[in-house]
């Protein structure tokens, strides 16, 4: 059975060598190796359950009346697009469960992939020969973070209209160019021809994903094309050989493992946790917004920055050249996402350290570089942070503005902080371990002394 | 070589020396997968079973509970394989060689020979330029198409006009004696649609001396009520909250908060920032009440609406042609 499947194929494509190769691809074994395939896995959720949603879901702002089952939402006026989705929630069975399968899978998604990308800088595994790799997931975090918004954009709910406006504002913000650019993907001025909505749905179900899976399968064969990385924690790992296991038998079950598990957890927050409960939004309209609205998680480094920026437009006597959004919407996504894609070769620059990797650092190992992150991933959590100081109002009193003005003070503060002490930190770790190895050299000595008495 | 690999037969496959190594049978493992994967079965048809009722409640929650825990029982029977049933034999492998220099240089060679009967490579090359450019461009103005790119005119425009009566969400006209103070009302002009930026206004009634608006709008308020656009000047959102002084100690006056980023504005000073990210105050619109008690604009707002732009204060906001 198995030879003459094995040779159907080998004449067929000559593929036997290679099939053999990638079975024994070798797989270092270290539990934050999986990020990137609860990342991948999260993937194929998503598009599963999206591709069951484009079933039902009509991409129309054209209006309507609501006459279904839901009451309080009967006889609104809204768009096609918003009572497709609220239909598909409430008449469509296992609807509810696909669309809040497929909110919880953006939403882990973009999380594994910050969390991947977060375990690669502070290891040092974008170091020649990988920093191609690393770019190529960078790239696919933007488009992951602009997929997300435009899926929950679709909907046509209160918040996804807040969050166009936002974004329509954003990209308007952007010096001269921005306001050509804000009419021409919407159509006009906000909120746009009725054609804009083909445009979100075709980026949302065809073009993006495309690009996210062509990304993904160039990320996946550098991967494998350089070898998986190791951490050396054993003599015989070296720069030279990879020790690990096997794809097949031994890593493949544990793969296909991790991918169930990743499917299970979310279908059981899908089916069990609420997420997005679009028919308590109501429909948007331009003159309606709502109190103490959040977006999705992957977004909140985003509104903290658009609501700590003081109250300035750059302007050149009468002429304004850059709004106010401009700051906190774009430059600082924009500075943030320049100074990671700039990491590799700015450390190859400042270091004088040219030469190939494959042995990971340890965060401890490169006091500069763990600081340096520690200082960046500071500054955009705070920032991230302080998109929740309404919360934080709302659930505990603190006032508002006070909270915004010790933010706009701690954002420039605690990343030098996290730079210092976390350079001291490294630095004690190493100290430590030179000191345990000095004890263990000295008990040796006195063990063999010993003997030799 | 093949006559010799063919004289000698391929010795049976129990017969060859093993590739992977290896180990004793674990049979409580296989039971134990083999009744994962019946739980599996059995929560995925009990998934097919909740999917085939007409109505039932919490139905959401029994089909995601169902094939929730279908998935789990087959991530779990997995683990059980990797861990206990498969080999975790450790290998080495060598990590690919840096690069292919004979080959990089023969690649090098090869491109430089077959451009060796061009005499003129530079003058090619900037043709070649010059083509790749046009045709780039050329498949890229098609997109102009998409909406309007030189003309950001449509920025400026607004429905609002002299004359044009105030009117409430279903078209009910707003009148001055139905204002009470210190409430939030949200106005539109007759006749024009609600979903556009240059629309909707927020219309606060104050005491007269509350107000102290600049001089040139001095009788911008009749009665005391003053009309913004709802546009926070922002990022679009609509200014959906209204502060009222309600304890002065901590909430200096009143003001009209944008709820996405919490730009604060003065409604009794024309509409400027007092906190928040707004670079610009909120425009205001001109007032004055026709003999019937009505609310009607007296003019266009007093700067354009909405979030701004390169250049939103070069221009007075107008009205579409």
């Amino acid at each position: 059975m198995i030879r003459r499947a094995v040779r159907f194929l080998d004449e067929r494509s000559g593929a036997a060598p290679l099939l053999q190769k990638s079975l024994r691809y070798v797989f270092p074994d270290h539990w934050s190796f999986l990020l990137g395939e609860v990342a991948l896995y999260s993937f194929i959720v998503l598009v599963g359950t999206g591709i069951y949603l484009t079933l039902f879901f009509e991409p129309s702002t054209a209006t309507t009346y609501y006459t279904g089952t839901y009451l309080p939402l009967r006889g609104h006026e809204m768009s096609i697009a918003y009572r497709s989705a609220v239909d598909l929630s409430f008449k469509v069975r296992a609807g509810l469960l696909m669309r809040q399968t497929h909110h919880w899978a953006a939403d882990v998604f973009v999380a594994s992939i910050v969390l991947h990308m977060l375990r690669i800088f502070f290891t040092g595994a974008f170091r020649k020969p990988r920093d191609l790799t690393y770019y190529l997931g960078l790239t696919m975090l933007i488009l992951a973070l602009l997929e997300g918004y435009l899926g929950y954009s679709l909907v046509d709910d209160l918040l996804s209209g807040m969050g166009l406006a936002i974004g329509y504002s954003v990209l308007l913000s952007i010096p001269v160019l921005g306001p050509r650019l804000a009419l021409l993907v919407w159509g006009g001025p906000f909120p746009g021809r009725p054609e804009f909505w083909s445009r979100l749905y075709v980026a949302h179900v065809f073009l993006l994903p495309v690009l996210i899976g062509s990304l993904l399968a160039g990320h996946l064969l550098l991967v494998a094309a350089r070898h998986h990385t190791q951490f050396g924690e054993r003599r015989r790992m070296t720069e030279k050989k990879v020790v690990g296991l096997p794809t097949f038998p031994a890593q493949a079950p544990r793969s296909l493992g991790l991918m169930f598990a990743v499917a299970a957890v979310l279908l059981l927050l899908g089916g069990l946790v609420q997420i997005n409960p679009i028919w308590l939004w109501g429909p948007y309209h331009v003159y309606q917004g709502t109190n103490g609205a959040q977006p999705d998680w992957y977004l909140g480094w985003l509104i903290g920055a658009l609501r700590l920026v003081p109250s300035f437009d750059l302007t050149i006597g009468h002429y304004t050249l850059i709004p106010n959004a401009f700051w906190g919407g774009a430059l600082f996504p924009l500075l943030v996402f320049l100074i990671l894609y700039a990491s590799p070769s700015l450390e190859r620059r400042l270091t004088g350290e040219y030469g190939f990797h494959h042995l990971l650092d340890r965060p401890r190992d490169a006091p500069w570089r763990t600081a340096l992150g520690a200082a960046l991933f500071t500054w955009v959590f705070i920032i991230f942070f302080a998109g929740s100081a309404d919360r934080v109002f709302v659930s505990f009193g603190v006032s508002y503005q006070a909270q915004i003005w010790a933010y706009r003070a701690l954002v420039w503060v605690l990343p030098v902080v996290a730079l210092l002490v976390t350079r001291r930190w490294c630095l004690a770790l190493q100290e430590l371990e030179r000191l345990d190895r000095i004890r263990r050299a000295a008990e040796a000595e006195a063990r063999g002394r010993l003997q030799l008495e | 070589m093949l006559l010799l690999g063919r004289g000698r037969r391929r010795p049976r496959l129990d017969e060859r020396p093993r590739i992977v190594p290896a180990g004793a049978p674990d049979p409580g493992a296989e039971w134990l997968v083999l009744a994962l994967l019946l739980g599996a079965a059995l929560c995925a048809a009990g998934f097919i079973v909740v999917y085939a009722f007409h109505e039932l409640a919490h139905q959401t929650q029994y089909l995601g509970l169902a094939l929730g825990l279908s998935f789990a029982f087959v991530a779990a029977a997995c683990v059980v394989v990797g861990r206990r049933l498969v080999v975790s034999e450790e290998l080495e492998e060598d990590y690919p060689l840096p690069g292919h220099p004979q080959t990089q240089e023969e690649l090098e060679q090869l491109v430089q020979e077959s451009g060796s009967r061009f005499t003129r490579k530079r003058l090619l090359l900037s043709g070649a330029g010059a083509a790749g450019t046009a045709i780039g461009a050329a498949l890229v103005v098609p997109a102009l198409a998409l909406g309007p790119f030189l003309d950001t005119g449509g920025l400026y425009e607004t429905p609002w006009r002299r004359g044009v009566r105030l009117v409430d969400e279903s078209g009910r006209p707003l009148l001055l004696d139905e204002i009470a103070a210190h409430t939030f009302y949200t106005a539109f002009p007759q006749g024009a649609g609600h979903e556009q930026f240059g629309a909707p206004l927020v219309v606060v009634r104050f005491a007269p001396s509350q107000l102290h608006l600049p001089a040139p709008r001095r009788g911008w308020a009749p009665g005391g009520v003053v009309a913004y656009s709802k546009i926070c000047t922002h990022a679009g959102c609509a200014i959906a909250l209204f502060r009222k002084p309600t304890f002065p100690a901590i909430e200096p006056g009143p003001a009209l908060i944008c709820p996405c980023h919490y730009s604060t504005f003065d409604p009794t000073s024309g509409g400027r920032v007092l906190f928040g990210p707004a670079g610009r105050p909120l425009p205001q619109l001109p007032l004055y009440v026709d003999p019937g008690g009505g609310l009607r604009a007296a003019g266009n707002f007093s700067g354009p609406v909405g979030p701004s732009w390169s250049g939103v204060r070069s221009r007075p906001p107008r009205n579409p042609a």
